[in-house]
């Protein structure tokens, strides 16, 4: 398990390094960092006093350096619109978007879980016909639209939640959190059932195709010859054999859901990281955008790294394979 | 009872080349079967002879400023033009645009942008996974670690990042589309390739010392042909999709040539107002044909390939 | 001596497809007595592990049992009944083993957590004695070192070591019945053997009455008291191990057993059976085994012949048995 591991978290390593890089080239390499980096608006001793702490002056691989040491000390620039640091502006805003981006990862798994292994359970039901054809309505519709759909349902014509914005926010255990208040929940039920919905139809499928797949098996016939209950077979037997692949869709689903965050901050105008890059890249606040970049990169890697490390942790079979290899 | 499953899991052996001809309209009258494909496959014949055919089938040219009426502005469905008479069936948007005909011109765009953007990225794709799984090695190796690096990374970001270099553009647009997906199709091609260069007639063809393209496109290609008609029509959604979430994002087309995604983005400031029609109508359009191309995807997969079908 | 533990009376199953139910089980007929062991043989297809499969209730649509059917445990009839009884009565009463020990048991599962949720589901115990008795019954059927066995994997077990512990999760209860659908099938030729002679040792212990499905009659000659030959859906001959397989009366019996390699002389040919088992779609009319059989003439492609009994409690459903073999043993 050690040496997996350790396996991981350099392989985890290399990826940053060459995503890194390739950020790096893109910026500098490619015309001139100063245009890139510097505000349009910023005079000659501005411009000086960029070129001199990203080291203009100095060759490439010397520069390289400095960005990598820059990065490394968390300095990814400083945002012309904010005159702060991009990394912590970015950090700022990214409480808010996990909130988001973890509720949704909820619900789609509380409910897609139980819909689809109810679906594969029945799947000629008219139950399971329908939850069916709502993945597949769920796969169709783009998420900015279905987004506009539930503000202009629930919010315009029903007035049941707020439409946009992140509500109150309150500190619990040292955290801050809009999930602790009931306006704060009012404003991210709507967001976080337009992030939820795409994943919510690709939890239904696989959690139905694992569900029919795995009640055909042997082991679940001899579960039903040992006389368990039908809840004992479905939440313990097959549950467990399903939430596998289930798992580990959804942790790499995590980063799509942050990026997809960006579409849904922007439509219910709340205040994460996504919305910050989309009104950075208005503004040509360049340096967040990078900034944005690395950090995603970062976050991602991380992700996938978690994601393979609790994979191993529940397929008894994977644990023993990577152990002996 | 599993005599009988072994043999419907039996597959049938590779067509013959010149029987060729026969397959493809096998499949044809296969995919006729299902009722829901022929539905699909209908609406997008529809929805691309109304986009080819948008000037001469809208009421209005919805970008000729000539032809608008900024008293008209907002208007919601149903409502009359004062002068002409002419009835707007799904409301107007700020400029006194007929949203039917914005909608048709939208969906030419909208349909262009994604049909040009996966032709572009299948052929490159194509080229670079056939050129891989052919030449094998380090070319290989390093050409599917770029693609495994690239499809970590949702398309959407990747996307959004490109069009804040490049700037806004259809033209542009079309590029960040190419980049996101090729990588798509060099791994479908690749893989496929990989199978099929170890089948014997490949053998065949390389002892008779044809030439290396002549094997590639006459033998290896038509072979790979049948994933990659899946991937592509799944990925002209996706495209299309993907296109509407940048422009609504504002960095995709440019204002002067607004898709579906544009429409609905100009309509998103009027929806809070309680002007639904703006931003729904061509969101339902993009709907319609996002369901049409995944329907008949869908059946396709279950027709070219049904290995792949769950 | 009382009723049997199993009685089965004109048992069908039949599985509803576009084209028409196909009959896996076509009126079938047979009973087990208190700790006797019946084997049910037949070649892939002929409905024999449906037969097991419907006696424990485990017919899932699109399969049903025909309307007559009876299937009666200790005298309590269970077709019909509803399924939280018969629940009650799996894994107790009637247990079951499979053919592949490698699927048996769930993946995911550790062992203690799997025969523990075998004893707790019939017994209202603690987990420290649910497993107390886990532990108990691993050691019963040889595994070594079972308090280190309990907290592995199964697929830290190798095949027969797997059997072994889907034997002692289905005997944990004390079944009356034990259907064993093929469970050496899949087994090495040594393994197979260690573990039918303890299946055999346990079942006597215990006093369990078996249905041991199988299409290998080396099995059966070592394990049997009685044999049920299934053939296309249907039981063709019945009778005692000894009257069988020494003296068959329906052709297909007599074919089978000449086809076993070790019954022939050396260097005689190997007696066949021409031809291939029917598909269930495409049943003969008439005995379904006329095609291939030797002594068919034409009354055999009117009707199935019924069930005729012979001395010795033996039935064989034939219309031109091997009578010189009629005589009792």
């Amino acid at each position: 398990m050690l040496v997996y591991l350790i396996r991981r978290i350099a392989q985890a390593m290399l990826v940053i390094a060459v995503m890194a890089t390739l950020v790096f080239f893109a910026v500098y390499a490619i015309g001139n960092p100063i245009d890139v980096l510097a505000s349009p608006q910023a005079d000659q001793i501005e411009l000086a006093a960029i070129s001199q702490r990203l080291g203009l002056d100095r060759p490439l691989w010397e520069q390289f350096g400095i960005f990598v040491w820059n990065a490394l000390r968390g300095d990814l620039g400083t945002s012309f619109v904010y005159a702060e640091p991009a990394a912590k502006l970015i950090l700022q805003r990214l409480p808010a978007t996990f909130e988001l981006a973890f509720t949704a990862l909820a619900i789609a798994v509380f409910v897609g879980i139980p819909l689809g292994v109810y679906a594969g359970l029945n799947p000629d039901s008219l139950g399971g016909r329908s939850i069916m054809g709502g993945s597949i309505l769920g796969f169709s519709l783009p998420n900015f639209w279905q987004g506009l759909m539930l503000i202009l349902i629930f919010a315009v014509i029903l007035g049941w939640f707020p439409a946009g914005g992140r509500g109150q926010t309150a500190t619990v255990l040292g955290i801050e959190s809009a999930l602790f208040t009931l306006d704060g929940l009012k404003h991210l039920i709507l967001p976080a059932m337009n992030l939820a919905l795409f994943k919510m139809a690709l939890v239904i499928r696989l959690a139905r195709a694992g569900t029919r797949e795995v009640a055909l098996q042997d082991y679940v016939r001899f579960a039903r010859a040992k006389g368990l209950s039908r809840s004992r077979i479905v939440g313990v037997h097959i549950l467990k054999n399903i939430l596998i692949p289930v798992v580990t869709i959804l942790g790499l689903e995590l980063g799509s859901m942050i990026a997809f965050a960006v579409v849904t901050e922007t439509v219910f105008a709340y205040p994460g990281m996504g919305k910050l890059l989309i009104d950075s890249i208005g503004r040509l606040d360049r340096p967040i955008v990078v900034a944005y970049l690395m950090m995603t990169v970062v976050i991602f890697v991380v992700i996938n790294l978690v994601v393979d490390i609790i994979y191993a942790a529940i397929d008894p079979r994977v644990r023993l394979s990577e152990v002996k290899g | 009872m599993t005599d009988a499953t072994a043999n419907a899991t039996l597959s049938p052996p590779p067509p013959a080349l010149d029987a060729g001809e026969a397959l493809w309209k096998r499949h044809a009258l296969n995919f006729l079967k299902s009722p829901a494909a022929v539905i699909g496959l209908a609406i997008l014949v529809f929805m691309i002879v109304l986009a080819v055919a948008a000037p001469w089938l809208t009421p209005q040219n919805p970008y000729d400023l000539a032809q608008l009426d900024i008293m008209d502005g907002t208007l919601p469905p149903g409502s009359v033009n004062s002068t002409t008479g002419y009835t707007y069936w799904l409301g107007t948007d700020d400029q006194g645009r007929d949203m039917l005909s914005g909608i048709i011109y939208g969906l030419r765009i909208s349909l262009s942008v994604g049909v040009i953007a996966t032709l572009v990225a299948l052929t490159i794709g194509t080229s670079l996974g056939v050129a891989a799984a052919y030449a094998g090695g380090r070319f290989d190796t390093i050409l599917m670690r770029v693609v495994d690096l690239q499809l970590s990374f949702p398309g959407i970001l990747v996307a959004l990042v490109l069009l804040a270099a490049f700037g806004r553009g259809v033209d542009k647009v079309i590029l960040s589309l190419v980049i996101v997906q090729w990588a798509y199709y060099a791994r479908t091609v690749r893989g496929s390739a990989l199978v099929e260069r170890r089948r014997e007639y490949i053998e065949a063809a390389r002892c008779l010392a044809l030439p290396r393209s002549r094997v590639i496109f006459r033998h290896l290609l038509p072979n790979c042909l049948p994933p990659l008609i899946v991937v592509a029509t799944v990925q002209v959604a996706h495209a299309i999709a993907l296109e509407a979430t940048l422009s609504f994002l504002g960095v995709g087309v440019p204002v002067t040539e607004p898709s579906l995604g544009m429409l609905i983005s100009k309509g998103y400031h009027y929806l809070l107002s309680g002007k639904y029609w703006i931003a729904t109508f061509p969101g339902i359009a993009l709907v319609i044909a996002i369901i049409a191309i995944n329907l008949v995807g869908d059946r396709l997969r279950d027709v070219l390939n049904p290995r792949l079908s769950h | 001596m009382s009723h049997p533990v199993l009685e089965v009376k004109n048992l069908s199953v039949s599985f509803g497809s576009r084209e028409g139910a196909l009959t896996a089980v076509n009126d079938i007929s047979f009973h087990v007595d208190r700790g006797e062991v019946l084997g049910l043989v037949g070649e892939s297809g002929s409905g024999k592990s449906v037969t097991g499969l419907a006696i424990l209730g485990l017919i899932d649509a699109p399969g049903r049992i025909g309307a007559n059917s009876s299937i009666r445990l200790d005298g309590q009839e269970l077709v019909g009944m509803p399924e939280h009884e018969l629940r009650r009565l799996r894994g107790r009463k009637l247990a079951m083993i499979f053919q592949d020990p490698m699927t048996t048991l769930n993946p995911v599962l550790r062992i203690d957590t799997q025969m523990i949720e075998a004893v707790t589901a019939h017994e209202n115990v603690s987990e420290r004695a649910a497993r107390a008795r886990a532990r108990e019954a691993l050691q019963r059927v040889g595994i070594p070192s079972p308090d280190e066995r309990l907290l592995a994997y199964p697929h830290q077990f190798s095949g027969g070591m797997r059997q072994r512990v889907a034997i002692a999760i289905a005997l944990l209860h004390r079944p009356a019945l034990l259907v064993a659908d093929e469970p050496t099938t899949a087994l090495d030729v040594t393994i197979q053997a260690q573990i039918i002679s303890e299946v055999q040792e346990l079942a006597s212990q215990t006093g369990t009455a078996m249905v041991w499905v199988t299409h290998d009659l080396s099995v059966v000659a070592g394990l049997a008291d009685r044999v049920a030959v299934m053939y296309a859906g249907r039981i063709v001959e019945q009778g005692s191990v000894v009257d069988v397989l020494e003296r068959p009366l329906h052709p297909y019996a007599h074919g089978l057993i000449g086809s076993v390699p070790s019954r022939n002389k050396r260097g005689s040919p190997l007696a066949q059976i021409p031809g291939m088992t029917p598909s269930l779609g495409r049943l003969p009319p008439g005995c379904a085994f006329h095609p291939r059989c030797p002594r068919a003439t034409d009354i055999c492609r009117g009707e199935w012949p019924e069930a005729t009994a012979y001395p010795g409690g033996r039935t064989a459903r034939c219309y031109h048995p091997h009578l010189e073999n009629e005589v009792a043993a």
